[in-house]
């Protein structure tokens, strides 16, 4: 008996722990949802280059899943997210926003319409209470679904040949954002073709007693594809390469600002795109959405720039100037591209300097022999989407 | 099918909806007023309740009705004003009226400091609410930045020096007293019961709150903004009842051009590009209006009214969350004749002999029961107006204080029960011999005041009149000038600033702003 609660292990398995844990052997572990989740397994880099060359495993399951279903379903998916989900058809998913009611950005994470009136929500944290109260006047059902399925994310190169070995029917056929349902060896399988790495891959969701049986297949049938487990760690690295952001990495979500100009809105950290402003119905945040665009009032956007040299520059000044007089922002996240040689990283520019090819300059701290040296480098304002194959939308 | 083009329409015949109209059908403007029952008034109301007696069916006491108003619309209206009988056990009363003198040797029966303190405490509490008062007809300002107009600002300007101008004593009582509760303020300047009572009740009258709980001194000093200057000067009972102030304004909505549609009850508000663009009535006939502004409450507006997915998370959850709660059932008797001590009683008369009193009723409500021993408010109409009974007979009108909306186990046949059960219960002790007087009754619970009178939640006020929901907060933050998120959509109803009572003040400001709006679109075009 203790009374220090953290002596307990408290933290949850996810139905692939057993197959996850004799392979960890880095002790990488951290918690993420109140589960264990592998940081790394041995060695950051071998994982990042399998993402890139073969085909990797990544333990999703601990995302929070809702399940919004019911009559007015639609209209109210529509209402809190900023895409039209009008266009969205059943079995496809789709990447967004939702805010509130000044339209700043409570989170962002991908929607899955799986039929007319029947959609599951994935997200970084937990949104029920949010949920809950947009839907006030709405015919729906709301329910968190976390641990009735458990997921695998499958990314890479050669993950759609694993896919086929398996006899997976149709898979060749699946466009990217696409869903489908399946059997696969009497298991109930759905796949989805989204991922947080940029590359080819897909997200496959089961029953959890059916976890063991996936993991044994995949690998067992994945050998001669080069599939490996990967971490967190070095999926942070492929998603700064594919351009996605990461809550309270690249921006702040509304609900834990601790001040209400820490919030942004979908233009400033730069998922513009994923706002339905000519949608033909109101949605969350839209009056001030469509205001902020009026009047040019996005104090930034996070863009992606290339940094001369080789140094990584995550949470960087940047300045207008060599000279280092005029500061215009930070970056977020920032790293050093293995795969395209290149210093990259997301910065917060003001709306002028967001235009691709500005030239800007960043200001670098690193340790070197004991010392901290000093280094502005150029930087090229870009594009977030520094790595963008054509396999990841490629049919095959 | 595509009806008429008005410039705006106004949901509701409320006197707030009908002063609206007048001054926007003054200006210019092309309205259309819809009321969802088949009467014009709202809760200004003359109704018979049993063959042959009529009585002032919600609000019974007119006091707050703006002169503004009155003189800016021509309303013709016959009042009398009328005095207070605070009743004591055994038949007596303490008699207020404007008469100092009078009322002083009434008060010494109890209290020889109380007679004395009396004049002194009520015009100082008067003077500081006639100053808060001076608000009750601008627009409150807005805390975003750039939202307020000059006209706006020189207003908070003009009220803050207002206010300065009392002096620095009467301004730091104020500032004292403001959020205050009233049995403290009562117990500051008093010493008999039967004062602190009436106070006590004067107090909580409309609000979901005991004498003990804050807050309480600002809804006295609310209704006593309308005691000087920004109101009738005192309590007056209308001839012919309140109906009879619903009638003046409806003339002077006629006059002015204003189209008046009864049992035309709207459905929703038509939005069109996310604009209010006119209304859909129950039979689905549209009514088209580039302007649309409702005088029903706010959560009537915006829950129901407004179809879901238009508004704001966070802003409708302020919206649901408005205290509604309303606590006053009304309680109508028609009397075969009143006993001798009742004769000469022609104003008001109040049963809340102490604060304990009024505070144990208030925790009955509290509780979600109909109060045991409840605190009244009594007036024989039919004394000074007696058109209201057949000869011979006279009507009570009665304010049951407290029956709250929200019931813990009371069905609303009980809760009828109760209210009138426990009223005669009350009066027969005050006026022996009253119960078998009683010809017919009419009880109206919080409930029947929503369902017959649309008033939501049973609440008079649209909304409890409470610091929380006044002045920019009313009836949220950042949506204090009538104008609602929606484009096209605006409050006019008493859940706008500056709220209840049978004042026309909320019609009015929203009516100004509405034609500010109009003349700033039309500038920029």
């Amino acid at each position: 008996m203790t009374h220090v609660q953290h002596l307990t292990p408290f933290l949850k398995k996810t139905p692939f722990h057993p197959c996850i844990e004799p392979l960890m052997h880095g002790n990488g572990w951290i918690r993420w949802m109140g589960t264990y989740s592998p940081a790394f397994f041995d060695s950051v880099s071998a994982e990042y280059f399998a993402v890139r060359t073969g085909a990797t495993v990544y333990d999703v399951s601990p995302l929070i899943k809702y399940s919004i279903r019911g009559k007015d379903a639609a209209r109210f998916m529509n209402f809190l997210v900023t895409r039209d989900i009008t266009k969205v058809k059943p079995m496809q998913a789709a990447y967004t926003a939702w805010c509130d009611d000044d339209g700043k950005m409570i989170e962002e994470g991908t929607i899955f319409r799986l039929g007319e009136n029947d959609f599951i929500l994935n997200a970084a944290l937990h949104q029920l209470h949010w949920l809950h109260e947009s839907a006030y006047g709405f015919d729906v059902a709301i329910e968190e679904v976390s641990e009735r399925f458990c997921g695998l994310a499958l990314q890479g190169p050669t993950s759609r040949d694993l896919l086929k070995a398996m006899g997976v029917g149709g898979i060749e056929t699946l466009p990217h954002f696409g869903i489908m349902e399946t059997q696969v060896q009497g298991k109930w399988m759905r796949i989805d073709r989204a991922g947080f790495t940029g590359d080819l891959g897909y997200e496959l969701w089961v029953k959890p007693e059916d976890a063991l049986w996936l993991w044994e297949t995949l690998f067992r049938l994945g050998d001669p594809l080069k599939i490996a487990p990967i971490g967190s760690q070095a999926l942070d690295m492929v998603r700064i390469e594919a351009g996605f952001i990461l809550v309270d990495a690249d921006y702040i979500g509304a609900m834990h600002a601790i001040r209400p100009t820490q919030r942004e809105s979908p233009f400033e950290a730069g998922i513009g795109w994923a706002v339905g402003l000519k949608k033909d119905a109101y949605f969350v945040g839209k009056r001030a959405l469509q205001q902020e665009k009026a009047k040019g009032a996005s104090r930034h956007i996070l863009m992606g720039i290339e940094v001369e040299g080789r140094k990584p520059a995550h949470g960087a000044f940047l300045y207008s100037d060599q000279a280092a007089k005029h500061e215009i922002g930070l970056t977020t996240s920032g790293m050093w591209s293995p795969i395209l040689k290149k210093s990259i990283a997301f910065a917060r520019v003001p709306p002028g300097y967001a235009k691709p090819g500005t030239e800007i300059w960043t200001e670098i701290w690193y340790p070197k022999e004991k010392k901290i040296e000093r280094l502005m480098a150029r930087c090229t304002v870009t594009n977030r989407m520094f790595f963008d194959p054509p396999r990841k939308k490629a049919l095959a | 099918m595509t009806g008429k083009m008005y410039d705006v329409a106004i949901i509701g015949a409320g006197h707030n909806g009908l002063v609206a109209a007048t001054y926007l059908a003054k200006a210019g403007q092309k309205v259309v007023v819809l009321e969802a029952s088949d009467r014009i008034g709202g809760a200004a109301v003359t109704r018979e309740f049993a063959p042959g007696f009529k009585v002032s069916s919600v609000a019974h006491i007119l006091h707050a009705l703006h002169p503004k108003i009155v003189s800016d619309l021509g309303l013709k209206l016959e009042t009398q004003p009328i005095g207070t009988s605070v009743l004591l056990p055994e038949s007596r009363s303490i008699e207020i009226s404007s008469d100092g003198g009078k009322t002083g040797t009434s008060i010494a029966q109890v209290s020889a400091a109380d007679a004395e303190a009396w004049p002194r405490v009520m015009a100082r509490l008067t003077k500081l609410a006639t100053a808060l008062g001076a608000f009750l007809t601008r627009t409150p300002p807005s805390p975003a930045i750039g939202a307020n107009d000059l006209q706006t600002k020189l207003a908070l300007a003009m009220f803050a020096l207002q206010l300065r101008m009392l002096g620095k004593k009467d301004m730091l009582e104020l500032t004292r007293i403001l959020t205050m509760n009233v049995a403290d303020l009562a117990n500051d300047f008093f010493e008999s019961d039967a004062i602190k009572g009436l106070l006590s009740l004067d107090a909580t009258l409309g609000v979901y709150l005991g004498p003990r709980s804050p807050n309480t001194v600002f809804n006295l000093l609310y209704r006593l903004s309308s005691y000087g200057k920004h109101g009738m000067g005192g309590l007056t009972l209308p001839k012919g009842g309140m109906g009879a102030v619903a009638t003046a304004l409806e003339q002077a909505a006629r006059k002015a051009g204003v189209e008046i549609r009864t049992n035309a009850p709207v459905d929703h508000i038509l939005l069109e590009k996310e604009m209010a663009t006119g209304v859909v009535l129950k039979n689905g006939e549209e009514v088209r209006a580039p302007i649309v502004a409702s005088s029903a409450d706010p959560q009537t507006t915006l829950l129901k009214l407004v179809q879901p997915g238009n508004l704001d998370v966070e802003f409708l959850k302020r919206i649901r969350h408005l205290r509604m709660n309303g606590c006053v059932a009304k309680v109508h008797l028609a009397l075969d004749g009143l006993p001798e001590a009742w004769k000469s009683r022609a104003g008001r008369m109040v049963w809340a002999p102490k604060i304990d009193y009024v505070e144990r009723a208030f925790d009955c409500a509290k509780y979600g029961r109909v109060a045991d021993k409840p605190a009244l408010e009594i007036v024989i109409p039919s004394l000074t107006d007696a058109g209201l009974a057949p000869a011979g007979k006279h009507v009570a009108s009665i304010l049951f204080q407290y029956a709250p909306y929200k019931l813990r186990t009371t069905t609303q046949d009980e809760a009828r029960r109760q209210v009138l059960e426990r009223t005669i219960d009350t009066l027969d002790l005050l006026a022996p011999g009253l119960r078998t007087r009683i010809l017919g009754s009419e009880v109206l619970t919080p409930h029947d005041l929503e369902s017959q009178y649309g008033l939501a939640g049973g609440q008079w006020h649209q909304g409890e009149v409470t610091l929380d929901q006044m002045f920019f907060l009313r009836p949220a933050g950042q949506y204090q000038q009538f104008r609602m998120p929606i484009p096209g959509l605006w409050l006019c109803g008493a859940g706008a600033h500056p709220g209840g009572n049978i004042s026309g003040a909320a019609g009015a400001n929203a009516a100004r702003e509405i034609l500010k709006s109009l003349k700033m679109r039309r500038a920029a075009a």
